[in-house]
C-alpha cells in the first residue's frame, strides 16, 4: 500500500505571543514546525505501512525552508520526500495550494491513499485537503478518527461529526485527513535522525510537474487578500475587587442586568 | 504582482518588521527587505508612515463574464430533518446582501424527507429554495451533496454562495469550489459588499484569531464562503412570506463513491458546545476530575453546556468533544465561564469572541483576563460553590 502525507510547516503557533498594546504578533524566535495536524497524517501512514508494507512518501509545497519538515518526517520513518518549491507558488491560496500539490501527487503517481493533518494552524481553512481530493477526482472523507478496516480497493473508517461520528467507506484509492483522536504519533528514531541528517532534500519546480505558472502562487489564486489588521479590541474589561462573596454578587447583578440569567 | 521596499523612502524605522504576520521582512543594511517567506498579503504597505513599501498588481483579466452571475444562495444545512440553526443565521446574512445587490435569495435544501420544511426557508427570507430530496441524500455524503450544488450553481450561475462552517460545510463545500474553480474563504466572521466593485468582502480571523484577514475574489464566481456558527444574526420568521419551491431530481448516484454505514450519536455528549448560548468551561487549574464537576453543577444551574481546555481533556476529565480551541472546537456564545484557565493563545482563539467573558483564576497575571469582561481573582474551590449557590438563588 503506498501513501503519500500532505505535511506543511508552520509557525509554532504556541510560541507566538501577541502585543498587547499594538496587537500584533510577536514572531521573534518563533521556530517552524510540522503542522500539528501532519503528524497525526504520519503516523497513521507509517502504522498502515507497518501492517500492509508499501512506502510512504511526505509531499510538502514551500519555500527551500520547508525541506527542514521533511527532514523531520524522514527522521519519524518516512521512506521518501518530495518538496514542490518554486518562486512561482508564492502567495497561493487554497486553490492554487491544492492545484500544485495535486500535480505533485500525479508526478508521483502509484498511490493507494492521500492522508493529511484536518487543517493546518496558520490559517485553519481545512480547505486544501478536500480540493486537492477534488483536483485529483478521488473521493474524500474529512476528520478521521479512526481506521476500521482497509484492503486494496476500499477502507471503512470512522468520521468526527459534529454531534457524533459516521463509519463512512470509501473507494480507493482517496484522499483523507485525520483528527487528533486517531492515534499518539512516534517520537524520531536514531536510525530515522540520522537518516534525515545526511538527506539532501530535491526540489521539483512548476515546470517539473506540468504547473502551468499562470495558476499557481498568486496569480492562480482566485481570492485575494485586501486587508490584514488587528482584531477589534475587547469591549470594556473589569477587574472585580473585595471578597469573593461580593465580586460574585457583582458578577451575579451584571449577568441579570443582561438578562443572561 | 509583488510587494517591495522603495530604497530610498525607507528610513529603517522597522515598524514593518513585527507588522508582518509571516515574519517575511529583515533589517538589511539599515533598510528593510523582504524575504522568499512574503505571501504578498500587504500587511507592510499599510503600516509603513513614510509610504516605502508599495505592493504593484497586474490588473488580472476576469476569467468568466461576471456580469452572468446573479443572486445570493444558501445551503440550508439540516439534522435528521431540522433545520440547523446556522443556517437560519445564513438566511438572515444572505437576506441583507441579496438586498444590498438588489437581488435574489435562494436556499438550497439537501436530505431525505425534508420537503416539508422548505416553506420555513421562505419564511425566514428565501425567495427560492431549491429542494433535493432522495433516499441517497439522507446521510451526509460529500459526492453527492457536492454533485447536487454543483450541478445547480452550474446551471443558474449565483454571484455569492454561503454556507455554515460546520463540519459538513467544512467537508464539501472546498470540493463544490475546487469543481466550480473559483475561490472559497473559510469560517468568515463578517461579510459586506464593496460599495464601489460590488465584491463580497470576506473577513475572517487568522493565527488563531490574532489578526484579521478581509479577502476578496475578484475575477471568479461565484464568490464563496463559509460563516463561523453564532457570529451571524438569524433571519426573522415571517410566515406571511412567499416565494418558489422548486424540487431538483437527484441524478448523480452513479458518481458517488463514498457511503454512510451508520451515524452514531454520542449520548453522552448530547450538547453540541458550538450550540450552546451559554458554556462553563474549565482548564488544569480545576485540579481534578472531582473538581471538574463543579463546572457540570454550574453549567445545569445555567442551562449551558460544559466546555474544556486541551489540558483538562488531556487529564481525562473530560470528552475531547467539549474541547474549545484551536484543536477543538470555536464558540462564540452569550455568555462564557472560564474558571482554572490560563488562557493559552489556542484556548483564546476558541472563545474569544463570546459576548461577555468571565474568568475566574488565581493568578492576576494570568492571559486570560486580558479578555475577559468581568474578571475574578480567587481559587476555583472557593468561587465556584459561591457561585453555583448564587446562581441558585436567582432562578429559584
Amino acid at each position: 500500500m503506498n501513501i503519500i502525507v500532505l505535511v506543511k510547516q508552520v509557525p509554532d503557533t504556541s510560541e507566538v505571543k501577541i502585543n498587547r498594546e499594538t496587537n500584533t504578533l510577536i514572531r521573534d524566535g518563533v521556530p517552524s514546525i510540522i503542522n500539528p495536524y501532519d503528524r497525526y497524517a504520519i503516523e497513521e501512514a507509517l502504522r498502515l505501512r507497518e501492517q500492509h508494507g508499501g512506502k510512504v512518501t511526505a509531499v510538502t509545497m514551500g519555500p527551500p525552508q520547508a525541506a527542514d519538515a521533511l527532514k523531520e518526517a524522514v527522521s519519524l520513518g518516512v521512506d521518501d520526500v518530495v518538496l514542490l518549491s518554486d518562486r512561482a507558488f508564492a502567495g497561493a491560496d487554497t486553490w492554487a495550494t491544492s492545484y500544485v500539490l495535486a500535480k505533485g501527487i500525479k508526478k508521483i503517481g502509484d498511490f493507494d491513499l492521500v492522508i493529511a493533518g484536518k487543517q493546518a494552524i496558520d490559517g485553519d481553512t481545512a480547505q486544501v485537503g478536500p480540493e486537492t481530493a477534488d483536483m485529483l477526482g478521488i473521493p474524500f472523507v474529512a476528520y478521521i478518527r479512526k481506521i476500521e478496516h482497509v484492503d486494496g480497493k476500499k477502507m471503512v473508517a470512522e468520521r468526527l461529526m459534529d454531534e457524533g461520528y459516521d463509519v463512512v467507506e470509501t473507494s480507493l484509492p482517496a484522499l483523507i485527513t485525520v483528527v487528533k483522536e486517531i492515534n499518539q504519533p512516534r517520537l524520531p528514531s536514531l536510525k530515522g535522525k540520522m537518516k534525515a541528517k545526511g538527506l539532501k532534500v530535491a526540489s521539483l519546480t512548476a515546470k517539473d510537474i506540468g504547473a502551468e505558472e499562470n495558476q499557481c502562487g498568486l496569480k492562480g489564486s482566485p481570492t485575494k487578500v485586501v486587508r490584514i489588521f488587528p482584531p477589534a479590541p475587547r469591549g470594556q474589561r473589569e477587574m472585580l475587587k473585595g471578597p469573593i462573596e461580593e465580586q460574585v454578587g457583582a458578577v451575579a447583578r451584571k449577568l441579570k442586568e443582561q438578562s443572561l440569567i | 504582482m509583488s510587494v517591495r521596499v522603495i530604497s530610498d523612502t525607507c528610513t529603517g524605522c522597522e515598524t514593518c518588521v513585527p507588522a508582518c504576520p509571516f515574519g517575511a521582512i529583515e533589517m538589511r543594511d539599515g533598510k528593510a527587505f523582504i524575504t522568499e517567506n512574503c505571501t504578498l498579503c500587504g500587511a507592510c504597505v499599510e503600516v509603513c508612515e513614510f509610504k516605502a513599501i508599495e505592493r504593484t498588481e497586474e490588473a488580472a483579466a476576469p476569467v468568466a463574464d461576471l456580469s452572468a452571475y446573479k443572486g445570493v444562495w444558501v445551503f440550508a444545512e439540516q439534522h435528521k430533518g431540522g433545520i440547523s440553526s446556522v443556517t437560519l443565521e445564513l438566511l438572515g446574512e444572505g437576506r441583507k446582501l441579496a438586498d444590498k445587490k438588489k437581488t435574489k435569495l435562494s436556499a438550497v435544501f439537501i436530505g431525505h424527507g425534508i420537503n416539508g420544511k422548505a416553506k420555513e426557508l421562505i419564511a425566514h427570507g428565501a425567495d427560492i429554495v431549491y429542494v433535493a430530496d432522495d433516499p441517497a441524500l439522507r446521510d451526509f455524503n460529500d459526492d453527492a451533496y457536492a454533485a447536487v450544488l454543483t450541478t445547480l450553481a452550474k446551471l443558474h450561475k449565483p454571484e455569492i454562495i454561503l454556507a455554515g462552517a460546520t463540519a459538513i460545510g467544512r467537508s464539501f463545500i472546498p470540493k463544490v469550489a475546487a469543481n466550480l474553480c473559483t475561490g472559497l474563504t473559510a469560517d468568515c466572521t463578517v461579510l459586506d459588499i464593496d460599495p464601489e466593485t460590488g465584491h463580497l468582502h470576506q473577513t475572517r480571523p487568522a493565527f488563531g484569531g490574532n489578526i484579521m484577514a478581509t479577502i476578496v475574489t475578484p475575477n471568479h464566481r461565484p464568490q464563496m464562503a463559509t460563516v463561523r456558527h453564532k457570529v451571524m444574526k438569524k433571519a426573522d420568521r415571517d410566515d406571511a412570506r412567499k416565494g418558489d419551491i422548486i424540487d431538483v431530481k437527484f441524478t448523480a448516484s452513479g458518481d458517488v463513491r463514498t457511503k454512510v454505514l451508520k451515524t452514531v450519536e454520542e449520548v453522552s455528549e448530547t450538547v453540541n458546545i458550538s450550540e450552546a448560548d451559554i458554556i462553563v468551561a474549565g482548564g488544569r487549574g480545576m485540579a481534578s476530575q472531582k473538581n471538574f464537576q463543579m463546572l457540570e453543577e454550574l453549567a445545569k444551574v445555567l442551562g449551558g453546556a460544559v466546555g474544556a481546555t486541551r489540558g483538562a481533556v488531556d487529564e481525562g476529565w473530560v470528552p475531547y468533544s467539549h474541547q474549545v480551541g484551536q484543536t477543538g472546537k470555536t464558540v462564540c456564545p452569550k455568555l462564557y465561564i472560564a474558571a482554572g484557565i490560563s488562557g493559552a493563545i489556542q484556548h483564546l482563539a476558541g472563545m474569544q469572541s463570546s459576548d461577555v467573558i468571565i474568568a475566574i483564576n488565581k493568578d492576576p497575571d494570568a492571559p486570560i483576563f486580558s479578555v475577559a469582561t468581568y474578571g475574578i481573582v480567587g481559587d476555583v474551590n472557593e468561587v465556584l460553590p459561591i457561585m453555583i449557590k448564587k446562581f441558585k438563588e436567582m432562578r429559584g
